[in-house]
């Protein structure tokens, strides 16, 4: 049934794109703004998936993943703005248009290596990663669980909010970065450019389900679902679940970050905002509404809710935040499966 | 194989002692049955043997092993499994699966990535099915199972890990009159080739184990000896018989 589910998304998903190359005035044809719509909801889906990993087998409720989204949104936006060079307002070779304005001579340390594209893409996996290693290794080494850590993960994005909202960070502050011109020399506004992106997402997605799949269905997978229904019996079966936890964790901060370079690219900015906590909620909402510990119901969660959200912010943008407060009230109360529980009936 | 060797421990919760200078031995394939009031010791004596818990002084030896300064993880895999009072088996995995998560073998993330059941894993895993009674569960959830299932289901993730030394808490506590009597025949076929040490409240399980008994009181050893020597002690007639 999942698979099936599955099969047919990707398949419509990636018919979209060919789609849009019909002319205007056929039925079938997709809009460019479905098409970057949805390639916007393929990464959510890939940060859905992240948290599915982490909260749905490992019980790691982390409501901080938007900080390694955002993180790696503001690596790609590192790269998007070296390659702007001299096309700057100010028209500097080197310095972007925010640095020339706040008055740097030369750029930060930190901002070294990222005319390179690879390098910027291993920053977006990498520092996310390491960020999750240390806060991971620390709150699980103090054995935080549960709620405690989910408090934790949340102060960690409202504090990663307020640092890159200061102007001195080096990040753009609040305004963020935008204005990108190009990537792996494709013009960033023409539609090519906007297909490959949506491929690359839905590629990125297939393969994160992949690599979560093959994870959960191995041993490691047995594991985890150990660890969050019986840590401490894990414990004395020998399993040091420090190492299991962390392994997942980072991973799981690697996949947002992964998800968050592939977003901003197509949304054409990213400023702290992205960091805000309700985002990392509302994430962790797509996840529960979809069906938590089954991967593929991470991603129907992450596109039916936006799907919702786009639908309803149009018509009703007043009343959003009290759907989204609703959906998660009573998929709590009468869908403890999410949706695929529904799809899939009452089994067991 | 190794025996057990407390001696002299001690263990401080806000003042009280919790264990009073106990000292015990446990030969290697011994059964032991250690009973006692509420509030004994017994099950801080289980948290320090397997590391929840340090003692504040005295000596724990596994052989020559000083489990004092080891943690939870690294005893385990030296050979000492628990079994708790509650049974705590994974409930959303099957019984075969909850076997082979107890199976001895790396622990690692990445060993655990790549592990793939082999032939040897297998027969292990079907050998335990068969010595606990449940083969024809093997694909069941575990959390389909009746209470004393669960229980049986526990003690054979501990032979999984090949242990030396099994702790066993209070297994037949809410178990039928049937249930405990295949869990003392249990116990007595998996003691001899490892050592055994079982917690229990209940006499007639504790006599048909037929087994060396160790009385607790107050954290410390009242009486030691055979059910019936036991049973005929004054001291333990006066704090736990003879209520």
């Amino acid at each position: 049934m999942r698979r099936a589910i599955l099969l047919a998304c990707i398949c419509t998903l990636a018919a979209l794109p060919l789609l849009n190359m019909l002319p205007t005035d056929n039925p079938l044809h997709v809009s460019d703004f479905i098409i970057t719509i949805v390639g916007k909801w393929l990464c959510y889906a890939i940060l859905a998936l992240s948290i599915d990993l982490a909260w749905g087998y490992a019980g790691i409720l982390s409501l901080g993943h938007g900080a390694f989204f955002a993180l790696g949104g503001y690596a790609i936006g590192m790269h998007l703005m070296r390659l702007i060079g001299p096309r700057g307002v100010y028209g500097h070779p080197i310095l972007p248009d925010f640095m020339v304005f706040l008055g740097y001579t030369e750029l930060p340390w930190f901002w070294w290596g990222f005319q390179s594209f690879p390098f910027a893409m291993a920053m977006a996996l990498a520092v996310p990663g390491l960020l999750a290693f240390v806060v991971g290794y620390l709150a699980f080494r103090s054995r935080i669980t549960g709620v405690y850590l989910s408090i934790l993960t949340q102060a960690l994005t409202y504090a990663l909010m307020l640092a890159f909202f200061r102007n001195d960070m080096g990040f753009g502050g609040n305004n963020g970065f935008t204005d990108f011109k190009e990537l792996l020399g494709f013009s960033l506004n023409t539609s090519s450019a906007r297909m490959g992106l949506f491929y690359a997402s839905l590629l990125a997605l297939v393969v994160a389900l992949a690599l979560c799949a093959n994870i959960v269905g191995s041993k490691l997978g047995r594991v985890l679902v150990a660890v969050r229904d019986g840590e401490s019996r894990a414990r004395f079966l020998g399993y040091d679940t420090l190492q299991h936890k962390l392994f997942i964790f980072v991973l799981s901060a690697m996949l947002a970050g992964l998800a968050g370079a592939l977003y901003v690219p197509q949304v054409g900015i990213i400023n702290p905002g992205e960091f805000s906590p309700g985002n990392s909620i509302e994430a962790v909402v797509w996840v529960a509404f979809g069906g938590r510990g089954t991967l593929v119901g991470a991603i129907l969660g992450a596109f039916s809710v936006n799907a919702l959200k786009t639908w309803l912010t149009s018509v009703a943008p007043d009343l959003w935040l009290f759907v989204l407060g609703a959906i998660f009230v009573a998929v709590t109360l009468l869908l403890p499966r999410g949706l695929i529980g529904l799809l899939e009936g009452r089994r067991k | 194989m190794n025996s057990l060797y407390l001696d002299g421990v001690t263990v401080m919760f806000d003042g009280f002692r919790a264990l009073n200078n106990l000292s015990l031995i446990i030969e290697p394939g011994e059964l032991r049955a250690i009973i006692g009031p509420n509030g004994a010791g017994k099950t801080t004596m289980m948290d320090v043997i397997t590391g929840k818990t340090k003692p504040t002084t005295g000596t724990v030896k596994f052989g020559n092993h000083d489990l004092t300064r080891m943690d939870e993880p690294r005893i385990a895999m030296l050979g000492i499994g628990r079994k708790f009072q509650k049974p705590t088996v994974f409930d959303a995995l099957t019984v075969f699966e909850n076997l082979e998560l107890a199976l001895k073998s790396p622990r690692g993330p990445l060993a655990c990535w790549r592990w793939r059941l082999a032939g040897t894993a297998r027969q292990k895993i079907q050998a335990t099915l068969d010595e606990i009674g449940l083969p024809d569960r093997a694909q069941d959830l575990a959390g389909l199972l009746s209470h004393g299932q669960r229980q049986w289901l526990e003690i054979g993730m501990l032979l999984m890990q090949e242990p030396e030394l099994l702790l066993v808490d209070e297994p037949v506590a809410g178990m039928t009159d049937q249930e405990t009597e295949h869990t003392a025949a249990l116990l007595k076929r998996i003691a001899g080739t490892r050592s055994v040490v079982v917690v229990e409240h209940d006499l007639e399980f504790v006599r048909a184990l037929g087994r060396r008994v160790t009385v607790l009181h107050e954290g410390s050893t009242l009486s030691e000896g055979s059910i019936d020597h036991v049973q005929n002690d004054p001291r333990v007639i006066e704090v736990y018989l003879g209520r």
